[in-house]
């Protein structure tokens, strides 16, 4: 019983995590691409209720940043400038999943106040609206990805599984030849033959084809064993006496016997896909500038200088947790139910 | 790896010097009158040593092929050149060559050099050294790069001995920079080289795995240890022959450690965990963050302003004919035109890419000379701020408009849309062209950012022509024009934007031909200046390449080390590493 308390949570968590990504343009206060050159590497911003006079505001605000004379590079609160924080405000406009436009914002500031939650990166765009966009890009690609390879692997899994022979020796090594390919260094030669400019979205469509196809071998080993196992069962037995078409013995009865397989072979290689898209895109294989992702959030967590002057830029990584975390947590309680579930 | 045991190499390293002791002392005197070279700087004390970072191992230790950085600064510290460049005025002063005269018709250089003095290895120095230096650089079956430098109207420079301690160079036609040539063209010691040179092995000769007692040099320091991959030990040579006002022998130092650290910022954690004693090349960003601690830990950091780098934007105006590229071809009628290119100069926030590239240690930049080349750059250009107004103007002049949403369309309805081609390992460029994207997305174009390997995008740049516009950076190792001949003449295997010109494209290129051609042969400098002048002229209101940024060369020392005046001119920081001292 405990096991499904902890898949509800999990799926609660994924499905909040998910709509906020999906409605990144509203819960974002600004465009991800937005720059505000005089605010490079700006801390996050704090949000007061008690002004420097020690007066009490109902509204909370926050204060404008002007440069610190004392220490180069840095910034220190103007009190003069305060900017109250408003919600469902209008902004900058956006898309929701791409079909309808808006401008309503949840939050935001008048200008020239800025509000950034998790500060600024190295062109003075707001990490916060940054990582909400950036995970439309990583979110989809790991989704994408996984269903295709999950896709592949019951096509490559149920042949292999239920006609044996040749095609399952043939499927079979085929894949573990898949699982020893070098695929990263396949990717770089790849992206090289490219023309030298493609658009994003062909760029986003490339990298999730390649992340799919790669890892179709390990489901179709899965779903094989459990088509094996599925087709000598009696009821599927009976039901060929009868005459059933192959066909339909695999759509009606063997099949669904594997959906709890592909179920939790999709929430585990979700994330595992997630954190390609982030390798990729940290060797400098994902969508280009200016489109974010969460991998190019984690990019510039290479450098020396930032990994010890701006502890904000650690802020997106932290956030990434809880979402593997669900991922698992959801995968995890998945198998726990197929255990106890008898086939 | 080295193949002499250390017993061995060390017990010769102690007969050479001690054969270097009784050549000073006894024998030299009575022959030839040894002329010391004596310095400025104020005296130090002799002893100690320092550690030094390098980026990645020297290829190798002949200069005659040395071409990555870190091979020409260990041959920097072992070897000496005839006419040097003082990297603090940017003026030449003597070295090797105690003085020089030149013909009237500045076809002839004679040059009177420094008699008595001796090789690392105690044998002595004289023309026939000159002499067989000179040969084996213009050997074409040699292939050493320093070739290209020494052929002057199309002949290379002939050298002819006049006795042996005077040298005579012809030249076939005058040219403005010749004394600046003999700059790091280290003179070879005749006795080791010349029979691997008459045996054709003169390429296998001083690679880095030969032992110690192989190499010899006129340098202030010379090879004691080469461990591969981690790193190379350079010890005083005990002939050298400059010496401090006070008659102290140089170098001070006993020895120079360079650590092989492969990464900058590897470098920078080094350098501020007191593991090396110099650190240059590096980024703004990390002065930034070595600059909090640098009085607990000892260290100052040095900016000394604009280097001679400059970064700039270009289109590719190369001619596609011969290429399959309609694409990029069709793209070309936008670039050609000069209001666009222009406009696209009036729309780049170049105060903001000095603001958030280099976090404010770099120079906005107009024209291709930075103000760090105090003789050559151009006061007068104008420095146009930044106004889209102006860019818009600009491009409806040239037939462009706005669609309703804002897309800029050019006059056959076609939306402006290209790449600018950068290099990945480049931080500083990537972000460069971050920026311009954003700059011209407010014009309405639509611009891409494509980050290459560096080869990959050499090759592009070079040989394919597979690109529409790339940001880029050019660093001459001298601040004299002759230097930049081969980017601005239209037949120049660097005229980037503009490759394999038989005869100028435009008028504008034939005109900066001329000039820059006659700028070469000219010999006076303020005439020189005023023609060079017209060239930065040409370039800015052309905008063959769009000048953005020169970034401050920045270097760091531990306060200890005395005498330490770090140049823009490369090597920025060991460029008189015979008087630093320790204190």
């Amino acid at each position: 019983m405990k096991h499904q308390h902890k898949l509800w949570a999990a799926v609660v968590l994924l499905a909040g995590i998910h709509g906020v990504i999906l409605f990144a343009g509203f819960f974002a206060p600004y465009s991800f691409s937005a720059q505000d050159r005089g605010l490079p590497f700006a801390p996050p911003t704090r949000i007061h209720f008690v002004d420097a006079q020690g007066k009490f505001h109902a509204r909370p605000f926050v204060y404008g940043l002007q440069d610190d004379p004392n220490v180069a590079g840095s910034y220190s609160v103007d009190s003069k400038r305060m900017y109250s924080l408003h919600f469902f405000v209008q902004g900058a406009p956006y898309k929701v999943a791409g079909l309808f436009s808006s401008r309503v914002h949840l939050y935001g500031v008048p200008a020239p106040g800025r509000i950034f939650l998790l500060g600024t990166d190295a062109y003075g765009r707001d990490q916060f609206s940054r990582f909400l966009y950036g995970g439309q890009i990583s979110l989809a690609a790991g989704l994408i990805a996984a269903g295709l390879s999950v896709l592949l692997g019951i096509i490559a899994g149920a042949l292999a599984g239920f006609y044996g022979g040749w095609i399952d020796d043939v499927l079979m090594r085929g894949g573990e030849l898949f699982l020893a390919l070098p695929w990263l260094y396949l990717l770089f030669a790849v992206r090289a033959a490219l023309p030298l400019h493609i658009a994003q979205w062909q760029v986003f469509l490339l990298l999730v084809t390649v992340i799919g196809l790669i890892g179709w071998a390990r489901p179709a080993r899965l779903i094989r064993g459990a088509v094996l196992s599925g087709k000598e069962r009696n009821f599927v037995v009976a039901a060929r006496a009868f005459g059933a078409s192959d066909l339909y013995l695999l759509r009606r009865h063997v099949l669904p016997q594997t959906y709890a397989i592909v179920l939790t072979q999709m929430t585990l290689l979700i994330p595992q896909y997630i954190l390609a898209e982030v390798t990729l895109t940290f060797l400098g294989l994902g969508v280009g500038e200016p489109m974010p992702s969460w991998g190019s959030l984690l990019t510039a967590l290479q450098r020396y200088y930032i990994l010890s002057s701006y502890w904000w830029m650690f802020l997106p990584a932290l956030l990434l947790i809880p979402v593997f975390l669900a991922y698992y947590v959801a995968g995890d309680a998945l198998q726990e139910r197929l255990k106890s579930v008898p086939l | 790896m080295l193949k002499v045991s250390p017993w061995k190499s060390a017990s010769t390293r102690f007969f050479l010097a001690i054969a270097c002791v009784l050549f000073a002392v006894s024998a030299a005197p009575a022959q030839v009158h040894e002329e010391r070279m004596v310095t400025n700087n104020p005296p130090g004390h002799a002893g100690g040593e320092i550690a030094v970072a390098l980026r990645s191992d020297p290829k190798t230790l002949n200069p005659a092929f040395a071409m990555d950085a870190a091979s020409q600064e260990i041959i920097y510290c072992m070897n000496a050149d005839l006419i040097h460049i003082n990297r603090e005025t940017q003026q030449t002063e003597s070295a090797l060559a105690k003085s020089w005269s030149v013909s009237r018709d500045g076809r002839t250089y004679t040059l009177q050099l420094r008699r008595g003095v001796r090789f690392s290895d105690g044998k002595a120095f004289n023309a026939d050294d000159v002499i067989f230096s000179f040969q084996v650089y213009l050997d074409k079956k040699i292939h050493s790069p320093e070739r290209d430098l020494l052929i002057i109207g199309g002949k290379p420079i002939a050298v002819q001995k006049i006795n042996d301690y005077s040298v005579r160079f012809h030249l076939a036609q005058p040219y403005a920079a010749a004394e600046r040539l003999f700059d790091g063209l280290p003179i070879l010691p005749k006795h080791l080289l010349e029979t691997a040179y008459r045996n054709g092995t003169f390429s296998q000769a001083w690679g880095v795995s030969m032992p110690p007692d192989q190499f010899a040099g006129l340098g202030p320091f010379r090879l004691k240890k080469y461990v591969a991959g981690q790193r190379i030990v350079l010890e005083r040579n005990p002939c050298y022959w400059k010496v401090d006002s006070q008659g102290n022998q140089l170098p001070y130092l006993n020895e120079i450690v360079f650590l092989l650290v492969p990464s900058e910022d590897a470098q920078v954690i080094r350098f501020q965990a007191g593991d090396t004693d110099i650190l240059s090349r590096f980024s703004a960003e990390n002065f930034s963050v070595l600059e909090r601690d640098q009085a607990a830990q000892g260290y100052h950091l040095y900016d000394l302003g604009p280097g001679l780098e400059y970064n700039f934007l270009f289109f590719n105006l190369n001619d596609l004919a011969s290429k399959n590229l309609p694409q990029i071809a069709k793209k070309q009628a936008w670039f050609r035109d000069v209001r666009f290119r222009q406009a696209v100069s009036s729309a780049i926030d170049r105060e903001g890419i000095v603001r958030l590239v280099y976090d404010g240690r770099a120079t906005p930049l107009w024209g291709q000379v930075t103000p760090g080349n105090k003789l050559w750059v151009d006061r007068s250009l104008p420095h146009p701020p930044r106004s889209l107004a102006r860019a818009r103007e600009l491009l409806k002049s040239a037939g462009f408009s706005w669609k309703g949403d804002g897309t800029l369309i050019d006059a056959h309805g076609n939306p402006v849309e290209f790449s600018i081609l950068t290099s990945s390992s480049n931080a500083a460029r990537m972000k460069m062209a971050t920026i311009i994207q954003d700059d011209l997305s407010h014009l309405g174009m639509n611009v891409h950012v494509v980050s290459l390997d560096f080869s990959a995008m050499v090759d592009r740049l070079l040989n394919s022509f597979d690109y529409e516009a790339a940001v880029m950076g050019m660093a001459s190792g001298d601040a004299d024009p002759t230097s930049e001949m081969n980017v601005w003449v239209s037949s120049g295997g660097t005229h980037l934007w503009h490759l394999n010109q038989t005869k100028p494209a435009t008028p504008w290129e034939a005109e900066i031909d001329r000039l820059m051609n006659q700028q070469l042969i000219t010999l006076n400098y303020e005439r020189r200046k005023r023609l060079y002048d017209q060239v930065q002229q040409i370039v800015a209101q052309q905008l063959p390449v769009i000048c953005l940024a020169s970034p401050d060369i920045l270097v760091g020392a531990k306060d200890r080390i005395g005498n330490f005046h770090p140049a823009i001119l490369e090597p920025y920081a060991l460029w008189n590493v015979e008087e630093l001292y320790i204190r």
